[in-house]
């Protein structure tokens, strides 16, 4: 995939906030902040010579519009830069990053994300991305939806009635902020020792009804993997997003993952819409700092893993056989 | 904490969605107590619909009937209904696949209120609601079926019939926001009579309130520095038309002003001068509330009023504007 734009594009700097349960002093854009000038800092950039940012966030987490304009502070926005954003996990920030940089015009890309959970009620906060006409009049939440998979994944007998049992106990979230520095070919290779290549990246969706999809199985992240190359070569690390032990039995699966691959859990308590940006600017960290030469992460959104998105990073720039 | 400076916030939306041929027909069908689906080109039966037919992307085929019967798939039990969900007492969510159909719809499933009443299999029967607007919760829930039985079919209740196109569909949200600690030097210095900025280490700017970025430096304005309750008018409105909540009755103006010692201007309001004599450039001086009504809001600055320095001239208020 790479190859698009014949253009290589690597992850040379990571930063995420150590997570807070609920932070009540900083606003928004401190959280941002510092995660930015760290990650531009270990870059070795000036925030005037990114070439392009993209940012990640949910108004709905902090039930104010527009939240992320304020939040543009954090990386200086003036005079005016180069910008866009998703109501997204910051791991799809990324990816349009991504792609913005294989244009060809700019060199050097700053992707952040930041959420913050603790404001409100999540399971209903999440419920807000379910099917308005058949799901959301039900008022069934995001943590009963999950539920509904691990029962389904037990009954497949893939799954423990411990699994099932682990989704009651709720989702832990935190609230927090990460940020990922990319940049292409030789300015990669300047800024970083060891940049960690992109060598695939892309990203599938199944129906929003869930009764249409077989929750034991998740299609979408077999066909991202398979068009990012994730099956090419095994990967020495591996760090999936599952917000529930039953979820990262369907990813294992999906992504063949096997006992031979380091397995890195999720932590305990995952930001909102900064977890996926976090599984892949880890793999990145990994290979930057010589701790593995093939690393894949993984980033999901929306209920029972509806969306996933898979990049697979190498120290290698030139695709080896 | 509960210092004054956190306070519940509602966000409120209230949305009516357009149905869309697919969608509408089959909420019409639930107004008429009939379940439906739609039949793709490759011959499977979707309930609920999909405008797509999720494995070729291809537009859906005829409606057809399905149900009343049907089986349990996957299930979650839910201990503590809440006041929205369309049972009273605990039930399980689960998705139904309708005989008939070829995918599964979510909904509630009355078992009586004991959890050993729900399995995967188990046969159940929509129960219908009396009262039937055109809503997923015209299905008020199903309930088990021996499956020998005959199903009552429900009988229109309405004289309206045919597709549902507006459907009612708000959201509701609780949060509770937190000053976070710029704000709250801000607010807590109007209780005391001080107007409280942050200036930016960098360009020296002075900002009101303090900020965790200084938009064109992008570190912290935060280095406290109390401003006077003097200043400049930038800009202003007159406001003629009345509203709910205007502070007074037409004609009255609006203005930005630049405190003596900040760089950004605070919005309030003007009076003791005719609004038609408010001009930019006019100096003016904070009229506070009497020292027991002081509190941390704007609203401790009453309004401000003219104090008969001369005006100053445009080009001291042009980079502020
Ligand atoms: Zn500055």
């Amino acid at each position: 995939m790479s190859g698009i734009a014949g253009r290589d594009i690597a992850i040379v700097a990571f930063v995420e906030l150590p997570p807070v349960s609920r932070d009540t002093e900083r606003e928004e854009v401190e959280l941002v902040q510092p995660v930015v000038s760290e990650a531009l800092a270990r870059a070795g950039l000036e925030r005037r010579d990114v070439g392009f940012v993209c940012s990640g966030s949910c108004d709905y987490l902090l039930g104010r519009p527009f939240s992320f304009v304020a939040a543009l502070d954090g990386v200086a926005p003036w005079p005016p830069i180069l910008e866009s954003h998703v109501e997204m996990d910051g791991a799809w920030a990324l990816y349009e990053a991504w792609v913005r940089l294989l244009c060809g015009d700019v060199d050097t890309a700053l992707v952040y994300a930041y959420g913050k959970s603790s404001l409100g009620d999540l399971p209903r906060v999440l419920a807000q991305q379910l099917d308005p006409y058949t799901l959301a009049p039900l008022g069934v939440d995001a943590d009963a939806i999950a539920g509904l998979q691990a029962r389904a994944l037990c009954d497949a007998g893939r799954a423990t009635e411990r699994d099932v049992a682990k989704v009651a106990e709720g989702r832990r979230v935190s609230d927090g902020a990460a940020a990922v520095v990319l940049a292409a070919g030789a300015t990669a290779e300047r800024l970083a020792k060891r940049p960690a290549w992109i060598r695939g990246i892309d990203h599938r969706i199944e129906p929003h009804q869930l009764g249409a999809r077989d929750l034991t199985r998740s299609s979408s992240t077999r066909l991202a993997a398979e068009h990012a190359g994730a099956f090419a070569r095994r990967p020495d690390v591996a760090f999936l997003h599952a917000g529930f032990p039953h979820e990262e039995i369907i990813l294992r699966d999906a992504l063949a993952i096997d006992d031979a691959v380091t397995r890195v859990p999720s932590p305990r308590a995952d930001p909102m819409i900064v977890a996926g940006l976090t599984r892949i600017g880890h793999a990145a960290a990994t290979v930057l700092d010589g701790g593995a030469d093939r690393a894949l992460a993984h980033a999901t959104s929306g209920p029972c893993l509806q969306q996933n998105l898979v990049c697979v990073l190498d120290a290698s720039r030139e695709a080896t056989s | 904490m509960d210092d004054g400076f956190e306070a519940p916030y509602r966000l409120e939306y209230t949305y009516r969605r357009s149905t869309g041929a697919v969608i509408g027909r089959f909420l019409g069908a639930l107004r008429d107590g009939r379940l439906e689906g739609v039949r793709t080109a490759g011959g499977r039966v979707l309930s609920p619909p999909l405008e797509y037919d999720p494995e070729s992307g291809e537009d859906v085929g005829a409606p057809v009937d399905v149900g009343p019967g049907g089986v349990v798939t996957t299930w979650t039990w839910v201990a503590a209904p809440r006041p929205d969900h369309p049972v009273a007492r605990p039930f399980a969510w689960a998705l139904v696949r309708l005989d008939g159909a070829d995918t599964a719809m979510l909904h509630a499933v009355d078992v009586g209120g004991e959890p050993g009443g729900i399995r995967t299999g188990l046969r159940v029967r929509a129960r219908w609601r009396a009262e039937r607007t055109g809503t997923i919760r015209d299905l008020e829930c199903f309930v088990p079926h021996d499956g020998a039985t005959p199903i009552d079919v429900a009988r229109p209740t309405t004289e309206v019939s045919g597709p549902v196109a507006l459907l009612p569909s708000p959201v509701r949200l609780d949060y509770t926001i937190i000053a976070g600690r710029h704000l709250r030097t801000y607010l807590s210095g109007l209780a005391k009579k001080r107007i409280v900025g942050g200036r930016c280490p960098r360009c020296r700017k002075v900002y009101l309130p303090p900020r965790g970025a200084c938009p064109t430096c992008g570190v912290p304005a935060d280095h406290e520095v109390e401003v006077r309750d003097t200043g400049t008018i930038t800009t202003f409105c007159i406001i003629r038309i009345p509203f709910d909540a205007a502070p007074f009755p037409p004609p009255y103006a609006a203005v930005a002003v630049l405190l003596d010692g900040a760089d950004m201007p605070i919005f309030h309001l003007v009076r003791g001068i005719p609004p038609e004599e408010v001009r930019m450039g006019m100096r003016v001086r904070a009229t506070w509330v009497p020292d027991a009504e002081l509190a941390p809001t704007l609203a401790s600055i009453r309004w401000f009023e003219p104090s008969g320095e001369a005006d100053l001239p445009y080009e001291s208020i042009e980079a502020h504007l």
